[in-house]
């Protein structure tokens, strides 16, 4: 597909409206890449101008921070502002709600300031702009969304997720526990690089269950970390034939044949 | 005249409020071992936090049962204490409901009838509570660091409300004028009939002696407070107030660590370079935290506002999925070593001998540290406005930058983030092979 690199776009003369940033996962992981190219078809469908970092790209650091590195994170957060700044930058989109918090919240202190998107809230605005349509291919279908924490509690975004997801037709079906007194799917605060101390269950098998609860089709959430645990739970109740875990950008490209 | 009383009241008065006074004073300092942090900005967002969450008891309700209990006690606390006002003024000079002829009947016996009604209905919540406390199986009140001091504590608070509440029907039950005049005693004259057998000698001295243990019994549970996690009806205010105000994903950037980032990355830095001639030589800043002084004071008002309700802990993922770490336990710790170097520093003379103990080990455990996945329910929980999770981060930091005791896999993690700029091992000039995939 068709993906310009800021490097590119330099060369070209030209600013792009937004820049991508795809994040570690979304980059390498396969099931995640597959959240990075749908997000791409809904970008290239509203004509949006973006471009990605590319090879230029690497980790925001928000890994090493939660697990307590400062000097890593703020190494890469300082070495990252730099190539933001340099193709001065001034609106991101990410489709990892990690990404979003430290850019948008812990960047600035160390002179990084954009205005930064997740990327449900960036279909919202371009479906408010008209730049984008979503179709209600989903009738009736029963939905349950996951609220990734770093984009609910973490920065208050309950809203865009559903208003989308809303918009495909869906029944939206609630967890017990959602919004701001959502269950973590487990991967948080560098989790998602290390086994679980020990305990009596895994986190996501018990978010899992409260999913399963709601008797819904389909898993929709928002975050490549919270996908892989979902899909880790699903197989672990071996419901797979029942239900399935998509992030909210494969639900509207799909909707939409992309 | 005999004054006796009178001067008994002063002294006990005195007594009671300067004992208060100078454990007020101690507690002030000990949340001053902690590091400044500036929660001077943004005052009007602050006020309304407080007015909202402290005084208006905005996130105790989402927790429905136990927030309506709350809420009666809480007014009942309140508005009752407004006839404090009016003990104190006739224990000191030896009056009798002095406020009666002032008001008049009707607005005295209104205001004694409502408080009256509270202290009623305080009793109820209150024996609610204690029934909630030790009978209902709640999983946040049967966890283990309630066992032993903390379960007691909280029964404890609850018995001396329920005194206190009892005592104050029964002195207005037994006063004879009182309920002969018939205005103000909605509840208490269910209860004077009880006595109505007695004669007016024995009936006025029950009076005395319920309104004396009444204001000796506030006087005592206001020096409890110290020594009980009853502190936040006082520290709930300044808590809420000095609450964090970024969003809850934010974690704070450490400014010792951009300094010396930013050193490292300077490409015109002299890595040779003599300090200056008669600079002092700094002593490098400690990252992270391994005890409560490392800590900031916010923190450690936190530890002391506490009242260990648990909802942190019931709805904290690792938690509830039997690991070791209780974001409640998190904060019970911290205030138990904080006391520690508190009473440490008194028997020191002001100063702090080593003691060879820390938070970290002695009290809160790596295992504890790193079953935190940093979601903020804890945090979201809180109707006061606690923060475990800053703790939690700031041992964290502790943990790996002085002591790289991070678990073997998230050393693996950083790593790779270091080499390749992702936590996997891959290589960063792969990073955008997904759009030719």
């Amino acid at each position: 597909m068709n993906v310009p690199t800021m490097a590119e776009m330099l060369s070209q003369g030209k600013e792009p409206e937004v820049l991508f940033w795809v994040g570690a996962a979304g980059s390498y992981d396969d099931r995640a890449k597959k959240i990075t190219r749908a997000f791409v078809k809904l970008l290239h469908k509203a004509n949006v101008d973006f471009a990605v970092l590319g090879t230029e790209e690497s980790s925001t650091g928000d890994a090493a921070k939660r697990a307590g590195n400062e000097f890593l994170f703020q190494m890469q957060a300082i070495s990252n502002i730099e190539i933001l700044n340099s193709y001065n930058v001034k609106t991101i989109v990410c489709t990892d709600p990690h990404s979003f918090n430290t850019l948008k919240n812990e960047y600035p202190e160390l002179g990084g300031n954009y205005e930064v998107y997740h990327h449900t809230q960036y279909i919202k605005k371009l479906v408010e702009q008209g730049r984008l349509e979503i179709k209600k291919s989903l009738k009736g279908k029963q939905v349950t969304y996951h609220d990734p924490c770093y984009l609910g509690r973490g920065n208050g975004v309950y809203e865009s997720p559903r208003d989308i997801i809303r918009k495909l037709g869906v029944n939206l079906k609630e967890m017990k526990q959602h919004k701001n007194r959502a269950l973590c799917c487990g991967a948080g605060g560098a989790q998602m690089f290390k086994d679980a101390e020990k305990g009596d269950k895994e986190i996501n098998i018990l978010r899992t269950e409260q999913a399963l609860e709601t008797n819904a089709k389909i898993i929709a959430t928002g975050c490549p970390y919270c996908n892989t645990m979902m899909t880790d739970g699903v197989k672990f109740h071996e419901k797979e034939s029942q239900i399935i875990v998509k992030d909210i950008a494969e639900l509207i490209a799909e909707a939409d044949n992309l | 005249m005999n004054y006796l009383p009178n001067i008994s009241f002063a002294i006990a008065l005195i007594i009671g409020i300067g004992f208060f006074v100078m454990n007020v004073l101690k507690l002030v300092r000990n949340i001053k071992l902690g590091k400044e942090v500036d929660r001077s900005d943004r005052k009007i967002e602050r006020w309304k936090n407080m007015a909202r969450i402290a005084l208006g008891q905005s996130k105790m309700v989402s927790r429905p049962i136990a927030g309506f209990l709350h809420i009666v006690v809480y007014v009942g606390f309140i508005v009752i204490n407004i006839e404090v006002l009016e003990i104190i003024i006739d224990g000191l000079f030896g009056t009798h409901r002095i406020f009666q002829p002032f008001l008049g009947n009707s607005i005295y016996g209104f205001l004694i009838g409502t408080f009256e009604i509270l202290a009623f209905l305080v009793l109820v919540a209150v024996i609610l509570f204690w029934l909630r406390r030790n009978f209902v199986q709640l999983k946040r009140f049967m966890s283990k660091e309630m066992k032993g001091w903390p379960k007691n504590d909280g029964n404890l608070i609850l018995y001396f409300e329920i005194v206190l509440m009892s005592l104050f029907i029964l002195m207005n039950a037994t006063d004879y004028s009182f309920q002969e005049a018939g205005f103000g005693n909605p509840i208490s004259q269910f209860v004077a009939p009880w006595f109505s057998e007695y004669p007016l000698e024995t009936l006025s001295s029950i009076e005395h002696i319920a309104w004396w243990a009444h204001i000796i019994g506030i006087l005592i549970f206001l020096n409890y407070l110290y020594y009980s996690k009853h502190l936040h009806i006082l520290l709930a205010f300044p808590n809420t107030f000095y609450a964090n105000l970024q969003p809850k994903g934010q974690f704070n950037n450490l400014s010792s660590v951009t300094k010396e980032v930013r050193m490292m990355m300077d490409p015109d830095a002299d890595p040779y370079a003599m300090p200056e001639e008669g600079a002092e030589e700094e002593v490098p800043e400690k990252f992270g935290a391994s005890d409560v002084t490392d800590l900031n004071w916010v923190q450690l008002l936190n530890a002391y506002t506490c009242t260990e309700c648990g909802r942190c802990t019931s709805s904290c993922p690792a938690n509830m999925t039997g690991k070791e770490l209780s974001p409640r336990a998190i904060m019970m710790k911290t205030r138990d070593r904080l006391e520690e170097v508190g009473r440490n520093i008194d028997s020191n003379k002001g100063t702090f001998k080593d003691d060879g103990k820390q938070l970290l080990n002695d009290y809160i455990t790596p295992e504890e540290l790193w079953a935190c996945t940093s979601c903020n329910a804890c945090v979201e929980e809180c109707p006061i406005d606690i923060d475990p999770l800053s703790i939690i981060m700031d041992m964290r930091r502790y943990l790996v930058m002085e002591q790289s005791a991070a678990p073997q896999e998230l050393n693996m993690m950083m790593t790779n983030i270091e080499n390749n700029g992702a936590p996997w091992q891959y290589n960063q000039q792969d990073r955008l092979n997904w759009k030719d995939e």
